[in-house]
């Protein structure tokens, strides 16, 4: 439907700056963009989220390139909030997301503080045990959209209704990786998991995987967290000394799987294994919800907005907060309101979807309130394939074969 | 003896139709473009035009061969027949698709990466305007009268209706998911606006901006996800509409008055963008994932050729008859 008032507002708003260049052919026209903020229409709503990252100390990645970065995350959310406040011109609609850090310890009071300021969408970046916590301390007082946690439990027993979980899930990785390997008759697979509490539920989703597509897992190895030297000087080394021997003696097996959430070992694996197999899982292919090479549906042209926003490439938390951030957005473009009751009321009804570069419209299930996405298989530079494969039929959405379908769930809101 | 060949080169020479024209073919990837002859279905030949060809299109005379070459940030201008590089015209960071006014200038040039319009005179080469619009700005049409030009915005999800005049946008229609296309019907009393997530293909009264009608697509054996529309061509007399879907690698026919579905026709994969030749008796779609163009008899509604082209076709225009 036409939107006038809203857009003669927005043009007032952005006033002579955007004004349009006569005869500049030389001169670059000023490229001011939106209104600002601070000088909002008289009608504008203004819709506000904030971005909840949990930080915990821990030891840095064994790979330099994937240090942390300090705007991890949100750096991504900003991307949101300016394709979000693009629309918003022309709806009358204005965006805001806050950025909190915290530690574990302090994420509650972090949260008490966004709550009592009245935001009613809380992004978290956030380990399993901590978003749970978040989640029930918000209760009916906002919407948490999950942009970080991947375990089963939080979509299965530990559901909560006010909780939407835009990171994929364990199972759906697992399963992504799975039909690939299926379809390419690598069915037989060595499982390596780490000794953390984490490696073991990645792990058990991999067995799930394995039984859903039907591989078979040979043999399945704990590598322990003995606290080694990671990275030194000599490091490799001794990893090229320890990977052999402990990858030794396995039988016959396709590829090697490593459920290694705590990023001990994974990464030494490829090519140190003692039988020349490939590697997939949590080093070689990687099931992934975004990848800093993905050019397909359009995405070279998000990479290059959000390059130019943060100057550096994409990683999944950046995705996955930009996303969480569009769906607040969206629901705001179709209900054309920024009400949080009526826009939480509207992404979890069927009506919802969301584009996310992934060449299909992304929407909620309503057992789990999981967002349904297709997963990309990364190599290090390229992204390998992509999940679902087309050879694995559903009834209802190929996107439900990823992950735990309607009739296995284990939750009940 | 000597010039026994060039009086057969000449026989041949006229002996080739008036009705042939050259079609031109934006490889995305391979950063050419390919040329093709609209009667022989051959390969004319294939001429660097910078990186990363996407929207072409070609002056009314047929003079000038318009190239938005998105990652040299410019509109690169040929001529047609040589592939000569005439100059170039300002459009702004990554150049996507654009469109020309009927009268041949300006030209409307969606820039991808930083959600404008910008407005550039074919003429003196100058911008005249730059025009902020939705995220992703894409889809580019204009009304047959001229006043109207449109523009599609793939994140936003809306098309903008922009005064040709004054430059500013006068309404706003949000349609499905991430719009691709956007096309007038010859009388101006349609605008059709493909949504390539949404799968649906808007039809738009121009004179209200409504949506009248929602063209949706079910083809058998193809799954619904694969279904993704982006360009529409409208026959002269309306009466029929093709709609290229991408990955479900087929072109949809619609009843122009009904917009009703006629039939689907198997195409190379990922189909965007086509052209039709200027007696409309054949319609070339380009295949950017098998490399390859189809020429679909436009009569018969059936699939002619495929003329292998370069690497992933994006866009492609026909030369207007010689003048």
């Amino acid at each position: 439907m036409p939107i006038r008032p809203a857009l003669l507002a927005a043009l007032v708003a952005m006033g002579p700056s955007c004004a349009f260049a006569q005869q500049a052919a030389e001169t670059t026209p000023s490229q001011t963009q939106a209104p600002a903020a601070s000088q909002p229409a008289a009608d504008v709503a203004l819709i506000r989220a904030a971005v909840l990252r949990v930080d915990n100390p821990g030891l840095p990645p064994i790979s330099r390139l994937e240090l942390p970065t300090e705007d991890l995350g949100f750096a991504g959310a900003r991307l949101g909030i300016e394709d979000n406040d693009t629309t918003g011109r022309f709806m009358g609609q204005d965006f805001e997301a806050v950025e909190v850090t915290a530690t574990s310890e302090t994420a509650a009071a972090e949260l008490d503080k966004l709550l009592a300021d009245g935001i009613q969408f809380i992004v978290t970046l956030a380990d399993d045990e901590t978003t749970l916590a978040l989640a029930d301390q918000a209760g009916d007082r906002a919407m948490i959209l999950n942009a970080g946690a991947r375990g089963d439990a939080l979509r299965g027993t530990d559901c909560r209704f006010n909780t939407i979980h835009v990171a994929p899930s364990d199972a759906m990785l697992a399963d992504a990786l799975a039909q690939f390997l299926v379809w390419k008759k690598w069915t037989d697979w060595f499982l390596i998991k780490g000794s953390h509490p984490q490696d073991e539920a990645f792990a058990q989703a991999f067995t799930r995987s394995a039984s859903k597509f039907g591989a078979t897992i040979v043999e399945e190895r704990v590598y322990e967290d003995t606290g080694g030297a990671r990275r030194t000087d000599t490091g490799h080394v001794q990893v090229q000394q320890q990977m052999p021997v402990f990858t030794q003696r396995a039988p016959d097996h396709d590829i090697l799987v490593a459920a290694d959430r705590a990023d001990v070992f994974a990464a030494y694996l490829p090519y140190q294994t003692w039988d020349p197999r490939p590697v997939a899982g949590s080093s070689g292919l990687v099931p992934r919800s975004w990848h800093p090479a993905m050019e397909a549906w359009g995405a070279t042209q998000f990479q290059n907005r959000f390059e130019e926003l943060a100057g550096r490439r994409m990683r999944e938390e950046d995705y996955q907060t930009w996303l969480a951030i569009r769906i607040i957005g969206e629901a705001a473009t179709r209900q054309q309101s920024g009400d949080p009751a009526t826009l939480r009321e509207f992404i979890l009804s069927p009506d919802f979807d969301v584009a996310g570069f992934k060449g299909q419209k992304l929407t909620v299930r309503d057992w789990d309130h999981q967002v349904r996405q297709p997963i990309l298989l990364t190599t290090g530079d390229l992204t390998a394939s992509v999940s679902p494969q087309e050879e694995f039929l559903h009834q209802t959405s190929r996107l439900d074969t990823l992950g735990i379908d309607r009739p296995e769930t284990e939750c009940s809101f | 003896m000597n010039h026994l060949p060039l009086a057969a080169a000449l026989i041949l020479a006229t002996a080739v139709p008036a009705a042939a024209n050259r079609v031109f073919v934006s490889n995305e990837k391979s950063n050419d473009v390919t040329v093709l002859d609209s009667d022989t279905l051959e390969v004319i030949g294939t001429y660097p035009v910078g990186n990363r060809p996407r929207g072409i299109a070609i002056s009314p005379d047929g003079s000038e061969l318009y190239i938005c070459v998105s990652d040299d940030n410019i509109v690169r201008v040929f001529d047609p027949e040589t592939m000569e590089e005439l100059h170039t015209l300002p459009s702004g960071p990554d150049p996507e698709l654009f469109v020309l006014h009927p009268s041949g200038n300006p030209l409307y040039i969606a820039n991808e990466d930083d959600n404008l319009v910008t407005v550039v005179d074919t003429q003196t080469h100058e911008r005249l305007a730059e025009i902020p619009v939705g995220v992703e700005p894409e889809g580019m049409g204009v009304s047959p009268d001229g006043k109207t030009v449109i523009n599609t915005s793939e994140t936003t999800n809306m098309a903008h209706f922009i005064d040709s005049e004054t430059f500013e946008i006068y309404a706003n229609t949000l349609v499905d998911s991430r719009p691709r296309f956007a096309e007038y019907n010859h009388d101006g009393s349609k605008l059709y606006v493909s949504s390539e997530i949404g799968g649906t293909v808007s039809v738009i009264d121009p004179t209200t901006q409504q949506i009248v009608d929602k063209i949706e697509f079910e083809i058998p054996g193809v799954l619904p996800e694969a279904i993704q529309p982006v360009g529409v061509r409208v026959t002269n007399d309306g009466s029929k509409v093709f709609v290229a879907l991408g990955p479900a690698n087929r072109v949809a026919v619609i009843d122009g008055e009904t917009d009703e579905i006629i039939d689907y026709l198997l195409v190379g994969q990922r189909v965007w963008q086509m052209a039709f030749t200027p007696d409309e008796s054949l319609l070339f779609t380009t295949n950017g994932n098998s490399n390859d163009v189809s020429a679909i008899d436009v009569e018969s509604l059936e699939v002619v050729k495929s003329i292998q082209v370069g690497q992933q076709p994006w866009g492609v225009v026909v030369a207007p008859d010689a003048q």
